[in-house]
Parts: C-alpha cells; structure tokens; sequence
C-alpha cells in the first residue's frame, strides 16, 4: 500500500494520558497513513477505546501532541466516521435500518427533517455499499449483530470521512459474520482510500487485510507490521512480563497475556 | 348526540385535552426509544405530593406540581444511564415523594378536594384561562419537540456517535426530562396523576408496534391519544363514570389486541428480511465458512421467532 507521499491522518507525539494513578499511555508517538488499516489490540482497559475518544476530541490527553489531518481534535469532524461498541437494540423500537443510517448524514440538525428523493437516494447508495439492502426498511430490533454492525459501518460512512473508527465491530459475531465485516471494512479501506483504525480482541480473523497493528498495553504502544508487533520479545516487553506467540494452522496465539 | 358541544365546560375539556393528548403522544414515544417509562410513572406521583405540599401552604397546587416534577426531572437527568439502577433510585426517589403527599395531606385541615383532582384527573372542571395556559404550553412543548427531533432521536439511539458528531447529548438528555416534566404536568390536570401513564406511554407503545417509521409512529400515537380523550370525554358526558377511566380503558383496550396480535405482523416481517437475506447472501469463501454457516439458518429464525 506504499504510496509515493502518502498523507498522514493521525499523528500522535508524545502523548501521555492518564486517569488517576492509572498510566493508559506513556509517551506514545506514531503516525497512521491515508488508506491504511491499523488493527488496535490489547488487553480490557489497556486504552483501546480511549484512543478513539482521543481522536474524536471526546477526551484531551494530559500531555503531548495528537493531530487529525493536521488539525487538533475536535468534536464533530465530519473527516472522522466512528462506529462505537455496539449494544444490541431491543425488539419493539419504531426505528428502521435506513432510518439509522440516516442519522449520519442529518441526525446532528435541528427540526424533524422533511423526506426527500436526494436523501433517500444517498441513503440507498450507503446501503448498498455495506450490502444492506435486502433489510433497508426492517424493524432494527429484528436485525442480526453483523447486519446492525454494517448499518453502524454505512452510517459512519455517510460524511465520506478520510478516518474510520471502528470500536470492537466483531465483538459477539460468529466466524462467518466476523469475515463479512473484515471483508466488507477492507473493500471500503481500498476503495474510498480512507484510513481505518479497528479494535478488535482477535487479529485472526484480520490477518489477511491489516497493514499495521497498534499494541496497547501497561502504558506502552507498540506499533509495525503484525510481523513486528506480534512477537515474544516485543509483546514481552509491552507486558513487562514472559509472554509466547504461538503460530499454528495459520492462526496467531499470544499465551501467557490476558487478553 | 353532538348536543353536549354547546356547554362550554365540555369545549373546555375537548380543548385543553387535544393539546395534552399531542403533546404527551411525542413525548412517549421518546420516553419508550430512551428506556425512560418509568418516570412516566413516577414523575406525576412526585408531583403529587408537590400538589399536597403547595395546599398546605396555601399556594395553588399546580405550583408545587410544577416545582416537584421538573425539579424531579432533573435529578433523574443527573442519575445513572444504567436503566435499571436508574429505576431502582427513580421508584426510590417515588415512594419518599408519596409518603411526603400523604403526610402533607394528613396535615391539611381543609377539603383537600383540589388535591384529588390532582390524583384522578378534573378534565370536565377546568377554565377558560386553564384552556388557554395548557394550550400554550403544550404548543410550545410541542415547537420544541419538533426543533429537538432527530439529534434526540440520534443521541437516544447512539449517543456516543451523537456526542462526537458534536450533538450536546447531555444537554439534550436534561432538556427532555424537563419537557417530559411539563408534559407531566400538563396531563395530571386532564387525567390525573395516577393515570398519566396511560396518556403519555399508552399510545406511543401502541403506535410502535403497528409501525417502524419514527414518524409515522408519532403521528399515529397522536391520533390515537386525541382519540381516547375525545372519546372518553364524550361517553364521560353520556354517564356518570370519570373521564380518566374511560381513557385508560380505551388505551388498554387499544393496546391489548395489539400486543397480542402484533407477533403475527411482526413475524411476517422478519419472515421476507429472511427471504430477501438469503437471495442477497454471497458465496461463503472458506471451508470454515461454510462449517459455520450450517448453523447460521437455525439461529436466524430463532431471531424471528422469538420478537
């Protein structure tokens, strides 16, 4: 994906963030390209989820700098997309998949917002972008996780954001719904050029598609290839204690890290 | 049978009611998308004692309604998102409101008869000026309603998504609880406290589970509370039986049919997603996959089953 000046979108120079006494990151600095697909892991509360906010400007870091296509954070960036962790939505709620999806294009204005042929017809295109047509006028409450994941994915696309993110989107899925996302966030990395930054517990199902993997843990970042980041001693030094990569049957295993 | 449209206490009645039953259909459909019905019970029961106490005190008890409901509204704004704990503080918050009324009441030398009209509703005893003070809240009610609308559909729905689209989703939380408040407080002098539920989440449940269209869902919630309250208020004029009891009985009557039959409709529903999800389904890639997918039918129509 080397391009000839690849722009960056985040910047991150030497950031320190804590709450209270607890250090989520010290000193971390790293830069992430236009059309890249970093996949962010770490253990539960290792910061995952607190770089995003830091992005979205939801939350300032104590120190250092962070840059999002050159500029301070700022709430809302329409160059960012952002798909947070996702509860399941009940049953019985008046609320269809479009009507979701519309609120990434108009959901921030005032008044109830008038019908019209211009945006139901960039609605359908976000649809069909994310193979959701077949469900476009279903109660959500009656879509599956993976459909409503892909709603949550057309709807942060809707503002043609440069930055993607993406907080735990294969969280609750099974194999099969876990490839359609991966397949599906990598189709819109490559074909909008647009940078995607995706927390995930697991780098299996993203091995094939991710250019670069941030690591999140005790404090320390680490960022490279999977190649890199994954290893024994890189993974050992993050945790600051004896961590083992196991590779088998194509699959990446760190045992000895709660992860 | 139109003939009772000559006494100006029904005109009244038909006046102020149409408001409150527009205004509290909007509202419950807000309160069920943000999982906050129960304060649809709970706010007009605290503004009873705020009733009570302003009797006690010699103040007009619509006053100490006012005063109690918003200023509980507010303070459920400040608790948990969490809707259970939420609720468990809220019921809490309830009861020590209540034994208040009851005390306030037992203090009180005089016929408390205005504070039971705050209980049961005194649609068919209110003034011109009350007309004219409900309809001007409940259009201003309603404008805001209207201006707020998708980011409070947005933020109730994905509000973390809402914040970073830079909606002011807390503020917009508070905000709500105040309209529900003066919404509240609105429809205690139609159908009285005890009964407020019935007018603001009644028909707003009803209307959600024959529709999926936010809109669609406001406006037949809309028809169907400015229908209960006309109705109620006509066959209430015919006999001698309360106003408040007519409405929820023809809320309840409306809302059961529908609860039981809407799986059927609702089953159908989930049935053509499934159908046009597998025309629309692509090739599975690996072997894997296709383990997987075996399973994937069966736990499908679970899904649609189980709604």
């Amino acid at each position: 994906m080397a391009r000839a000046t690849p722009e960056p979108i985040i910047t991150l120079e030497h950031v320190h963030m804590q709450f209270g006494e607890r250090v989520i990151f010290d000193d971390a600095s790293f830069t992430v390209n236009e059309g890249e697909f970093v996949a962010v892991l770490g253990p539960n509360g290792a910061g995952k989820s607190t770089l995003l906010k830091l992005l979205l400007g939801l939350i300032k870091a104590n120190a250092g700098t962070i840059q999002v296509l050159g500029k301070p954070p700022r709430r809302g960036n329409t160059a960012i997309g952002y798909a947070p962790q996702h509860r399941h939505l009940e049953a019985d709620l008046a609320l269809r998949a479009r009507d979701v999806v519309g609120f990434g294009l108009d959901g921030n204005r005032w008044g109830p917002g008038i019908p019209n042929a211009r945006r139901r017809a960039i609605i359908d295109k976000a649809l069909l972008e994310v193979d959701a047509t077949a469900f476009a006028d279903a109660p959500i409450g009656q879509l599956s996780g993976g459909e409503q994941q892909r709603l949550l994915i057309a709807q942060a696309l809707l503002t043609n954001p440069r930055l993607l993110l993406l907080d735990e989107p294969l969280a609750n899925l099974d194999i099969s719904h876990e490839h359609e996302i991966v397949d599906l966030v990598a189709k819109v990395c490559r074909t909008r050029n647009v940078a995607v930054m995706l927390v995930t517990h697991d780098i299996n199902p993203l091995l094939p598609v991710v250019d670069h993997v941030i690591y999140i843990a005790h404090g320390h970042t680490a960022i490279g290839t999977t190649e890199e980041v994954i290893t024994s001693s890189t993974l050992s030094q993050l945790y600051d204690s004896p961590v083992e990569v196991v590779q088998a049957l194509g699959r990446v295993f760190v045992v000895g890290a709660e992860t | 049978m139109f003939d009772i449209l000559q006494y100006s206490f029904i005109q009244n009645a038909f006046l102020a009611g149409t408001c409150v039953a527009v205004v509290a259909a909007i509202a419950g459909y807000f309160m069920i998308v943000r999982g906050l019905t129960f304060a649809g019970h709970a706010l007009p029961n605290i503004g009873f004692a705020g009733a009570a106490g302003a009797v006690l005190l010699g103040l007009d008890p619509i006053i100490g309604l006012y005063i109690f409901t918003i200023g509980a509204g507010i303070s459920i704004g400040f608790l948990g998102k969490e809707v259970n704990e939420r609720d468990t503080t809220t019921g809490i918050i309830m009861t020590f409101a209540l034994g208040l009324g009851i005390l306030f009441l037992s203090l009180y030398f005089g016929y408390a008869e205005r504070v039971y009209s705050i209980l049961f509703g005194q649609i068919l005893g209110i003034s011109q000026f009350d007309v004219l003070i409900t309809g001007i809240s409940s259009l201003l009610t309603f404008g805001i309603f209207l201006t707020l609308f998708r980011p409070l559909l947005f933020s109730s729905f994905e509000p973390e998504v809402a914040e970073a689209r830079g909606v002011p989703v807390r503020f917009l939380g508070m905000v709500f609880l105040i309209l529900i408040a003066i919404t509240v407080s609105l429809s205690v002098q139609i159908v009285g406290a005890l009964l407020v539920f019935t007018l603001l989440v009644g028909p707003a449940a009803t209307a959600s589970r024959i529709v999926q269209r936010p809109l669609w869902a406001i406006l037949i919630a809309i028809i169907l509370g400015v229908f209960y309250t006309w109705l109620g208020i006509f066959l209430a004029a015919y006999s001698n039986w309360p106003v408040s009891f007519y409405i929820a009985t023809l809320s309840f009557a409306t809302y059961l049919p529908v609860r039981l039959l809407s799986p059927l409709w609702m089953g159908r529903q989930a049935r053509s997603i499934a159908i046009a999800r597998q025309r629309s389904t692509r090739p599975l890639g690996s072997a894997g996959d296709l383990q997987q997918s075996n399973a994937m039918p069966a736990t499908r129509r679970e899904q649609g089953s189980s709604r």
